[in-house]
């Protein structure tokens, strides 16, 4: 017995990058030259692959990542496009989106893959200030992105792009001057991702020598009070912590993710999830390593790593991790269903009645719960509070 | 037997690193007690601790013969004191087995406090005092100024003092020359009298049970015999005696002016304690050699596992470091921030640094230690007296009589310049000055100081003061009332048992805010704002507060990161079981650990 849910989508990842960004810690690798059509055989591969796993489902969203996928070429991105469609009945007004990086933006690409099904682009400007985007090692500049993204809009009839801010030296006042101008390009998604430091990249290190020079936390809180501000006023507000939308302009495929819906993963360090009743989901990892992943697809079918069990407490805390990013957070009857039944009892009863009280949390009418504007900004410690 | 003008027991007495152990081996090898092949250096100090930190906890013996030039054989025993001033009860038990004293004094560092508070007992002790100039192997010697320093900072002759290098054995037969000499042999009422014998020492031995050292003063000590502890009641047969050679060798009996151990299948070495007279149980001396007391702990602090599941571990090896430590005590505390643990009693601040130590590294126990403290005499309004040893304990003011806290004179040598920095230091602690002495381009200050203020940072601000130029030596001055209050540190509204503290008035406030402060960057930002305050009774003499978290929130989360990011989060759940809930906000454990360390 299967149970969908919220939609169900497919992750694709594209592994390489011209070169690695120091704050980046995806699955991103830079070689010399990568045989593509080795590479679009090995994904279509998999990607019939998964379909024998994950049979039956109405595909509702299709998601290029990386990586940096605006380096395949649009014949490859058709050509697994087509296998998707070839493995499952694909709704038709699927969301089909692919990340770009600005650098490689060109107009006969976007139209390549605009042809080839993607109907929403997702660019990685992270800057509009030349400095800044030296510093974040980013390989185009200011007006590149601008550039770029004049190209999207004109290709794709939906176009978000990403901010990174909390940066190096960056100040309430000038994250408010980036970020107006971002508004001013009128897209109907935003994505704007405090800058996170993360273990195994160069920024980490250079953060433990104290080598950055990152806000404290109440710069960081100042800039995200500002964002929410400013993206509330401009009609984007958020939806989840980091991402904001016009309404109806929500990325489905995210969506599907804090939802805890289901989906597969195709493509190296993908990851995958389908949930079965009760409370239970079954989590699949492919082969991180380009090249591992390639030789076990071309070997036998697929590039699967491990697949795990997570079910109980476990579960649950994914679920309301994932769910209470979410501004509507998650109805009683999504939790029911994706914890399984008497899922109340075993999260911190006397934390949630301090984080409701309090003003964290907000129990909704239907049994489900919500972070508010409260919450949100420090979830890691309601999270922490909330679960048993 | 010996005859008693054969006999020389020398005790050997110095300030830190100026030379004591390698001197007492230098005597041993010249002897013939060991061959070089059996020297591993500092024989006395058997110990690891003792090793690596170059401290003597207990007194050791060796038991030397030593030919004289005129061709007759001596019996020289010499003891290596323990050279530190929270065994000073000790050092004074075992200088009484001697009739004479080495001082030992570096010829490249000077008289320091040490130096003159043992060369003080020794005197106090009716010693014959021999000065020994050693190091002077090193360019950096200056036998002259030494001499001179002794004579004036001790107060005894020095003129003739011998200088000597115990590290290269140069000059020091004529040490031995001068024991034999310069000291005077025994005096006893004969080995016929009452057995009356000084409990110098007690070890416990897992196969042996306690082993004692024991000076006979009159009498004979023999295999067979009843003895009693005069002190403690204690009566046992003596099943085996001998001397240390400083290998042990069995004897069949020990006479007047003789050092030697003895066992009597003892179990519990609080029987033993030292300074105790033994005597025959079935012909007991008329009476016990005078000054007998018990030493007691004057410091107090908590000991808990920093893993709450080695309580057990803990409280078995406290037991077995108590079996070879009478003077250590331990009782079960119960901490809310905390959890299980003990209250341990200690002579002073190394006593409590080396049983943490040995907690540490020979039961492999990783141990929180809470700040120490005093033991305080408490009278109540009725008129009842009792001793505190845990400031949580203190009841209500208006029950209190009247509180007393210990008191030291301590003795602070120090470089010239920076005896203001000194002066500043004690007027700050409470302290009144004794006496003030200048020798040759140093000063000597003895003032009296409240212990607890000794116990708290003294030792940091006096090396800093001084640069790590200052020795620093004390020994217990008594009881005095003082204008002393409770002060509780609260978290939240809440306040933290192991944190309260007995504080002088005048000085609450200075040290409630240097708490507040330090819990404050301790503690980490709470989804509440956290305020901590010192107070005392009702009133709030120190604040902080801890605002509030602003932001943590993972940036991103997506499809990938699911499993990996629970993964962050259980352990951070996992630490949950660590925490102390103060009405709305838990707090990690460790987070008390920065206010309740020792030291900074
Ligand atoms: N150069 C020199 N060093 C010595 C002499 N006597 C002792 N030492 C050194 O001084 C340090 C302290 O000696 P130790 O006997 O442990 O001192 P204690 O703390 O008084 O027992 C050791 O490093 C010894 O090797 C000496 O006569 N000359
Ligand atoms: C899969 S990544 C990269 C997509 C694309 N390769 C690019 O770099 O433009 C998606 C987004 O995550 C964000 N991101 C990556 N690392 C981050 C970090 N350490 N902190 C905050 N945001 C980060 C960036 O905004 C990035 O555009
Ligand atoms: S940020 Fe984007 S371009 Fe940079 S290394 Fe990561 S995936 Fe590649």
């Amino acid at each position: 017995m299967t149970d969908a849910g919220p939609g169900f989508g497919v992750y694709v990842h594209w592994p390489f990058c011209r070169s690695r960004c120091p704050y980046c810690d995806f699955n991103s690798h830079v070689r010399e030259a990568v045989d593509e059509a080795a590479w679009r055989g090995a994904l279509v591969r998999e990607t019939a692959h998964m379909a024998a796993v994950a049979p039956g489902r109405p595909v509702a969203s299709v998601y290029f990542g990386g990586g940096t996928p605006s380096l395949m070429a649009p014949a490859t991105v058709a050509a697994v496009l087509d296998a998707v469609a070839r493995g499952w009945t694909v709704a038709d007004d699927a969301e089909v989106t692919l990340e770009a990086n600005p650098s490689s933006a060109e107009a006969g690409r976007f139209a390549g893959y605009r042809a080839a099904g993607v109907n929403r682009l997702s660019l990685g400007v992270q800057a509009l200030d030349d400095g800044a985007l030296r510093a974040l090692g980013r390989r185009h500049d200011a007006a590149g992105a601008r550039a770029a993204l004049g190209l999207a809009r004109r290709a794709f009839p939906r176009v978000s792009f990403d901010l990174i801010y909390a940066r190096m030296g960056q100040t309430p006042a000038a994250w408010e001057r980036e970020l107006s101008e971002a508004l001013d390009f009128g897209t109907g998604h935003l994505s704007l991702y405090q800058l996170a430091i993360e273990p195994g990249t160069r920024f980490h290190v250079l953060a433990r020598r104290g080598a950055l020079d990152l806000p404290a936390e109440d710069g960081q809180a100042a800039m995200y009070e500002l964002t929410q501000a400013l993206t509330e006023a401009a009609g984007l507000p958020a939806y989840e912590v980091s991402s904001h939308a016009r309404p109806g302009f929500e990325s489905r495929h995210n969506l599907t993710y804090w939802r805890s819906g289901e989906w597969v993963g195709v493509g190296p360090g993908a990851h995958g999830r389908l949930n079965r009743a009760g409370g239970v989901s079954v989590q699949r990892r492919q082969e991180r390593a380009p090249e591992t992943w390639l030789a076990a697809v071309s070997r036998r079918g697929h590039g699967g790593a491990a697949a795990e069990t997570v079910a109980g407490g476990d579960r649950i805390a994914e679920v309301l991790m994932m769910g209470l990013r979410l501004k509507d957070g998650l109805g009683g009857a999504d939790l029911a269903r994706a914890c399984g039944p008497g899922w109340e009892a075993r999260i911190d009863a006397a934390g949630l009645d301090v984080l409701a009280a309090e003003g964290f949390l907000e129990r909704l009418g239907d049994g489900g719960l919500r972070a508010t504007a409260r919450g949100w900004p420090v979830l890691n410690a309601v999270l922490a509070r909330l679960l048993a | 037997m010996t005859a008693l003008d054969r006999i020389r027991n020398v005790a050997i007495v110095a300030h830190i690193d100026h030379g004591k152990s390698t001197l007492a081996d230098r005597l041993i090898e010249l002897c013939g007690g060991l061959d070089r092949r059996e020297m591993r250096g500092q024989v006395l100090d058997a110990m690891d601790i003792e090793r690596e930190r170059g401290i003597t906890i207990k007194a050791q013996t060796a038991r030397l013969d030593y030919v004289a030039e005129d061709g007759r054989t001596y019996l020289v025993n010499v003891i290596d004191t323990p050279g530190h001033v929270d065994f000073t009860y000790e050092v004074s038990r075992s200088l009484r087995a001697c009739e004479g004293a080495l001082l030992i004094v570096d010829a490249t560092q000077g008289v320091e406090a040490q130096t003159v508070a043992n060369a003080w007992l020794a005197v106090e002790a009716d010693l014959e005092i021999l000065p020994v100039i050693n190091k002077i192997d090193l360019a950096a010697a200056d036998a002259g100024k030494t001499r001179a320093d002794i004579e004036e900072a001790v107060g005894i002759a020095a003129s003739d003092a011998i200088g000597v290098s115990a590290k290269t054995g140069e000059n020091m037969p004529a040490v031995l020359r001068a024991i034999v000499a310069g000291l005077p042999p025994p005096r006893s009422a004969g080995g016929d009298a009452p057995l009356k014998a000084l409990l110098v020492d007690s070890r416990y031995d897992p196969y042996l049970g306690v082993v004692i050292l024991a000076r006979v003063i009159d009498g004979r000590l023999r295999k067979g015999q009843r003895v009693r502890m005069m002190g403690t009641g204690a009566a046992r047969e003596i099943d085996r005696v001998g001397v240390m050679t400083p290998k042990p060798a069995p004897v069949d009996a020990l006479g007047p002016g003789e050092i030697g151990f003895f066992t009597a299948a003892i179990k519990d070495i609080a029987e033993c304690r030292v300074g105790d007279t033994i005597t025959d149980d079935r012909a007991p001396a008329a009476e016990a050699l005078p000054g007998f007391e018990p030493s007691v702990p004057v410091v107090f602090c908590g000991l808990y596992p920093a893993d709450a599941a080695d309580y057990n571990d803990l409280r078995d090896s406290l037991g077995k470091l108590r079996l070879n430590d009478a003077s250590f005590h331990f009782e079960p505390e119960t901490s809310a921030a905390l959890g299980l643990g003990f209250r341990c009693g200690f002579l002073g601040l190394l006593h409590l640094e080396i049983v943490q130590e040995r907690l540490e590294r020979e039961f492999g126990l990783d141990l929180i230690a809470t700040a120490p403290g005093v033991v305080y005499r408490v009278t109540r309004g009725d008129g009842e007296t009792f001793e505190l040893h845990n400031p949580a304990d203190l009841p209500d003011p208006v029950l209190i009589g009247q509180v007393e806290e210990p008191w030291i004179r301590a003795t602070i040598v120090a470089p010239d310049g920076r005896l203001g920095a000194v002066l500043r230091l004690c007027t700050d602690k409470r302290g009144e000055q004794v006496q003030l002495t200048y020798v040759g381009g140093r000063a000597m200050a003895v003032y009296r100081l409240p212990l607890a203020e000794v116990v708290f940072d003294f030792h940091d601000r006096l090396k800093s003061a001084t640069r790590g130029y200052a020795s620093f030596d004390y020994r217990l001055d008594g009881y005095r009332a003082g204008d002393l209050v409770r002060m509780d540190i609260l978290v939240n509204g809440e306040a933290v048992d192991g944190l309260s503290a007995i504080v002088e008035r005048s000085l609450a406030e200075g040290r409630g805010r240097a708490v507040c402060e330090k819990l404050k960057d301790a503690i980490p930002r709470q989804l509440f704002k956290v305020p901590i305050q010192a107070a005392i009774g009702g009133r709030i003499v120190a604040r902080e507060t801890i605002p509030a978290l602003r932001k943590d929130v993972l940036a991103k989360c997506y499809g990938g990161d699911v499993s990996r990011k629970r993964k962050l989060l259980d352990r951070q759940k996992r630490g949950k079981k660590r925490m102390r809930r103060f009405g709305n906000v838990e707090i990690p454990q460790d987070a008390f650990l920065a206010a309740l360390k020792l030291g900074d």
